[in-house]
């Protein structure tokens, strides 16, 4: 019964698992609380290994938290909080890279490794096919006598 | 004088390494038993050596010897006695040492257990195994020398760096050690393969145990590392796409692929070129992930190496390695032979979608990891490649491959009736589908996949257990047959059918994230607040010492419904040596799920500012990994693949020296 219960405790909370805030930053309004969080898992901490600035414990990404915050709070929308931290730490700041020229090998890396290894089994098989020929006319009518010949012994 | 006997048993070892990667060889050009004889020896003998070595600095390390530099810089004589002992491999020097030991194991592993081996076969992966050891014994001894002493020796040590003082990370490195250089025997055998320019099933046989192993280790490895960041970064998080964590899954990735091919290798003769380059392709991406590390190319908590003349040393080895070997592969690989058909519906061809898949996502994870390195040196442009570039690529390839599983696992050998095997897993299959349908119709605005991902981790974990099923009726309805049945079946197919039910499991865990709570709040004494199903209140703080740190602890009781459940102590970590700070999150298990409570520094008028998550069935992602490496351990205890038992393999090798 208690398993039952959390399993559908479970399934009613529909808050997504997310990261390290301090709480004095958190604003008052959960709307804009959403948006925050959002943009700022996408955001890199600059300092860190691959973290996120919702994750980072590291002094510049609280800066950059609060300052997200308070853009947001002036009523900018995501885009333009996104583009400005663009336009003054690059694209280096964004976890998922822009897809442009300087990116295009990367987002097509995984498609055409598929694509290249699909292609080469496809053409593995068909070669496995033509090196195993099917039987000519003539073999056939021969291996039909010697299977009667054998029957006949 | 232990110090200097450690330097030199090192010195030694390098010698015979050379001498190992030489002389049986030579012997195998020349037809001649004595000379490849002595790989033998020399691989058992390096083995002495450097496990003379590495005791020698474990010594030094468990006595505080601070004579020695890398005693000094890492060590601190109020340390516990376990961390003493793992901070031998708690730095660069020492780790590379741990390497080269497990390397040397290995290679004495094969000395001794590769009787029933052809003998050219045995004494050329000798050879190249002892060319891998001299490789790395050499960078030690030049660039990375652990016996260094320090004149005048300091009375105290520079500690440990204190993220290094835990229970997880002390046995963090030489699992995934384990892993790493465990296909290191894989890659010797197929460079072998390719001198001797033939390989067939008894290569496969002999080779498989080995990459069970390493991929045993590996898994456990990365499983560990995840449970520690998780529980040490504080913030719940167990997976960051991090450079360091790629470095160790793209050897997984392929050395999984592998484990599939060379099972198709084994069974039906067929897919030999394409085993051959995926023990390459493992193996060589230990030695990237060794590289990536080691160099301090990446700047992470990993990277304690800085020295330039190291990271160009370990490229020149990656680079002879990798090359070589793929030159290798090129020249001779098309003259080995192909054997073997198989209809594209049937568990070869499954299995060779499954080795798309799985090599895919390993090429996603490469390009992700390399591409802003890259990109940096060609344009000098920075770029981030983070967790959503990951999800979007290897993310969606696995889940692919996890919804294919359970029909490659149920189809036959050769020509498989993929309608028939629909209709078995319809019943799995059903219930996934429920699963997703109530987890949208009840769940809103969650994350999308996660309803999906649960789905199909009951898909995988049903779909699993029929087959099982099916497979032990074939026997009979009765009790006594079913039993017999299932004790009939080849221990290789149960160890698949825990290694894929883990699968299942994990893929639940990580599903279940999209379903837990996250609270930030400042904790005050006695306003309880509430976090999943419970109750969680703050009964004091306090500060006390440990033997090298002080800390200041929360004390937090949670209770459900007013019943007490448990208490919880998540803890700030001060260590004086070093002026550094740990977190040391508390957390309760409670129902596979947890209550994970992670402190900042407490406020001035005593309350503490603190994230709280309750995660449920969290725990599953770990147990799950753990149940993967269960079914490779249940693998290896298939009688067909233990050392040297097999009276076919002695068959084959007496038909290939007939030959």
């Amino acid at each position: 019964m208690k398993a039952l219960r959390l399993a559908l405790f479970a399934l009613l909370i529909a808050i997504p698992a997310a990261f390290a805030v301090q709480p004095d930053e958190v604003m008052s309004d959960p709307a804009l609380e959403a948006r925050a969080r959002s943009l700022s898992s996408e955001l890199r901490c600059l300092v860190c290994q691959n973290q996120s600035i919702d994750d980072s414990d590291a002094s510049l990404a609280k800066d950059i938290r609060v300052l997200i915050r308070e853009r947001i709070a002036k009523g900018e929308s995501n885009e333009a909080v996104r583009d400005f931290l663009v336009s003054r730490y690059g694209d280096f700041i964004l976890l998922k890279p822009p897809f442009k020229l300087e990116t295009l090998l990367l987002w097509l890396s995984a498609p055409l490794t598929l694509l290249l290894g699909g292609f080469a089994i496809w053409r593995a098989t068909r070669r496995v096919a033509t090196a195993t020929p099917a039987l000519s006319a003539d073999e056939e009518r021969r291996l039909a006598e010697i299977a009667r010949a054998g029957e006949g012994s | 004088m232990i110090v200097e006997g450690g330097h030199f048993a090192m010195i030694l070892a390098l010698a015979l390494a050379i001498v190992q990667s030489v002389v049986p060889f030579w012997g195998a050009r020349r037809n001649d038993l004595a000379l490849m004889g002595v790989g033998v020896s020399a691989a058992v003998g390096q083995f002495a050596f450097v496990a003379l070595a590495f005791a020698a600095l474990a010594a030094a390390h468990m006595t505080s010897d601070f004579s020695v530099l890398n005693v000094a810089e890492n060590s601190h004589s109020a340390m516990p006695m376990i961390y003493k002992f793992s901070g031998v491999w708690g730095n660069h020097e020492g780790s590379m040492l741990l390497w080269s030991l497990i390397l040397a194991t290995f290679g004495a592993l094969v000395a001794v257990t590769g009787r029933a081996l052809p003998a050219r076969l045995r004494a050329d992966a000798l050879s190249v195994q002892g060319l891998i050891g001299a490789a790395f014994l050499a960078f030690i001894l030049a660039t990375s020398n652990p016996f260094e002493r320090l004149v005048p020796s300091p009375f105290e040590g520079r500690d440990l760096n204190p993220i290094l003082q835990d229970l997880g990370l002390a046995i963090h490195p030489p699992l995934l050690y384990l892993g790493y250089v465990g296909f290191s025997i894989v890659f010797s055998f197929a460079a072998a393969a390719l001198i001797e320019g033939r390989i067939d099933a008894a290569w496969a046989r002999f080779v498989r145990p080995f990459a069970l192993i390493a991929w045993c280790f590996l898994t456990l490895g990365i499983a560990m590392g995840s449970y520690w960041a998780y529980y040490t970064l504080g913030w719940g998080g167990f997976w960051f796409w991090d450079p360091v964590e790629n470095a160790s899954l793209m050897p997984w990735l392929a050395g999984t692929a592998f484990l599939h091919s060379v099972a198709v290798m084994e069974k039906r003769d067929a897919l030999k070129v394409w085993t051959i380059f995926l023990a390459i392709l493992a193996f060589s991406f230990s030695l990237l992930g060794t590289f990536l590390v080691r160099s301090g190319v990446l700047t992470s908590v990993h990277a304690f190496a800085s020295d330039p003349r190291r990271g160009v040393f370990i490229l020149g080895i990656l680079a002879f390695f990798i090359a070589g070997s793929l030159a290798l592969f090129a020249w001779r690989a098309p003259m080995l032979k192909q054997g073997g058909l198989f209809a594209p519906i049937s568990r070869e061809g499954a299995l060779v979608l499954n080795n798309l898949l799985l090599t895919t996502a390993c090429a996603s994870v490469f390009f992700g990891t390399l591409y802003p390195l890259a990109l940096e040196q060609v344009t000098g442009a920075k770029i981030t490649v983070g967790a959503p570039f990951f999800n979007m690529t290897c993310g969606v390839l696995l889940l692919t491959l996890t919804f294919l599983t359970p029909f490659g696992f149920s189809l036959a050998w050769k020509r498989g009736d993929l309608l028939g095997v629909a209709q078995r897993l319809a019943f799995a299959l059903l219930a996934g589908l429920i699963v997703v349908v109530m987890l949208i119709a009840f769940v809103h605005g969650g994350p999308v996949l996660a309803p999906i991902a649960a789905g199909l981790a009951i898909f995988i974990m049903l779909g699993t257990l029929s087959e099982v099923f099916s497979r032990v009726r074939r026997g009979g309805a009765k009790l006594s047959a079913l039993f017999s049945r299932a004790r009939g079946l080849p221990l290789s197919f149960w160890g698949g059918a825990v290694a894929h039910f883990g699968v299942g499991v994990l893929l639940l865990g990580l599903a279940a994230t999209g379903f837990g709570q996250e609270v930030i709040a400042t904790l005050h004494v006695g306003s309880p607040l509430h976090v999943g199903p419970y109750e969680v209140a703050l009964d004091s703080v306090n500060t006390r010492g440990g033997p090298n740190y002080q800390e200041t602890v929360a004390h937090i009781t949670v209770r459900e419904n007013g019943a007490l459940v448990t208490t919880i102590e998540p803890a700030r970590r001060q260590f004086a040596a070093r002026q550094m700070a740990t977190t040391q999150a508390g957390i309760a298990t409670l129902n596979l799920g947890q209550l994970y409570i992670s402190i900042a520094d407490p406020t001035p008028d005593g309350s503490i500012p603190a994230r709280m998550y309750w995660k449920p069935l969290v725990t599953l992602i770990w147990l799950g990994a753990i149940c993967m490496a269960l079914g490779g351990a249940v693998s290896l205890t298939d009688r067909r693949l233990r050392f040297g038992a097999p009276s076919r393999a002695r068959a084959g090798a007496a038909a290939m020296v007939a030959s």
